[in-house]
């Protein structure tokens, strides 16, 4: 099936509903294996067990910038291609991506009080991460403003757009700024510092969260596609009984 | 039980946070699908259909569904 045949809706739901059920279980198998690996991962030999909350960190950090890449992908095709699912695809992932956000940064504070003495700093990393997460609070208070879709589709795209640029400031904050984060230790030129014992089970658990994600995705997109579908039918009833 | 040291309750609390996150989100997409799934049916009771639906119905009067079906839409 090519990504033409996919624009269409209905076809859209139908392969849908048939990959979600296998998408989720793969997810919990994922889950499965990556919580094994992570009880049987070794202390670290200066944060100690407190290392395990990085299974959980980074992977939701990643998903909450690939939920965001995602809707950057999407406000393109809704602005430039026209494609039809484009801000169904858009809108899907912003509950997604917010709460991923929001992990990301619970678990971040609940490392830091340990090792760093603090839950919170303003420093650039943490704060580019919490301007993600009240971009993603705004996107979905836009959607739910503008009442007209195709308005809204083009407000949230033209917003999404402007708000990518947070993406690489995410990124390369460690980099641009003296911050209390420390810098990147998989994704980097020269390959991981971490050690396979560690890098293993934290490739797993982002496996797992990653699968969450696309199956997350794939079912909100569906409910966004039968929301419209209702909407077109409330507003054909209301004409029809005028 | 895995020792998790003087920072275990650090460790649970993010455990339970992803747990919740992930729960919260799966019981959000299947309560809305199923909300959503009955708020269709009722507007199909009421003998409301998609434009594709009622073409079909008319090319094919014998064999053609009343209402589209949810999961292919067809």
């Amino acid at each position: 099936m090519s990504l033409a045949e996919l624009a269409n809706p209905s076809r859209f739901l139908a392969l849908a509903g048939r990959l979600i059920p296998w998408l989720a279980g793969i997810t919990a198998l994922l889950f499965a294996a990556g919580l094994v690996l992570v009880a049987r991962s070794p202390a670290d030999y200066l944060q100690g067990e407190t290392v395990k909350i990085m299974y959980i960190h980074v992977p939701a950090a990643w998903l909450s910038m690939l939920a965001y890449g995602v809707m950057a992908v999407s406000a393109l095709g809704t602005l430039v291609w026209r494609h039809p699912l484009a801000d169904v695809a858009a809108r899907a992932a912003a509950p997604i991506g917010a709460t991923f956000t929001a992990l990301a940064l619970i678990t971040g504070s609940l490392w830091g009080r340990p090792m760093w003495g603090t839950y919170w700093e303003w420093d650039a990393r943490l704060t580019s991460v919490l301007v993600l997460f009240i971009m993603y609070l705004g996107l979905i208070a836009l959607w739910r403003t503008i009442e007209d879709p195709t308005r809204a589709a083009r407000a949230a795209a033209i917003l999404i757009l402007v708000g990518s640029v947070n993406l690489p400031v995410i990124k390369f904050s460690v980099d641009w700024w003296n911050t209390l984060h420390q810098p990147a230790s998989v994704f980097r030129v020269g390959g991981p510092t971490i050690d396979a014992a560690m890098l293993v089970p934290l490739g797993a658990m982002a496996l797992a969260f990653t699968a969450l994600l696309l199956t997350l995705h794939l079912a909100a997109m569906r409910n966004e596609i039968l929301r419209r579908r209702i909407r077109a039918l409330g507003l054909t009833a209301a004409g029809a009984a005028r | 039980m895995i020792a998790l040291g003087p920072y275990a309750g650090f460790i649970l609390l993010s455990y339970a946070a992803a747990a919740l996150a992930a729960l919260g989100l799966t019981l959000w997409v299947v309560l809305d699908h199923r909300r959503l799934l009955k708020t269709m049916a009722a507007l199909e009771a009421r003998g409301l259909t998609r434009r594709s639906a009622r073409a079909a119905a008319r090319l094919a009067p014998e064999t053609a569904p009343t209402a589209p079906s949810l999961e292919t839409g067809a």
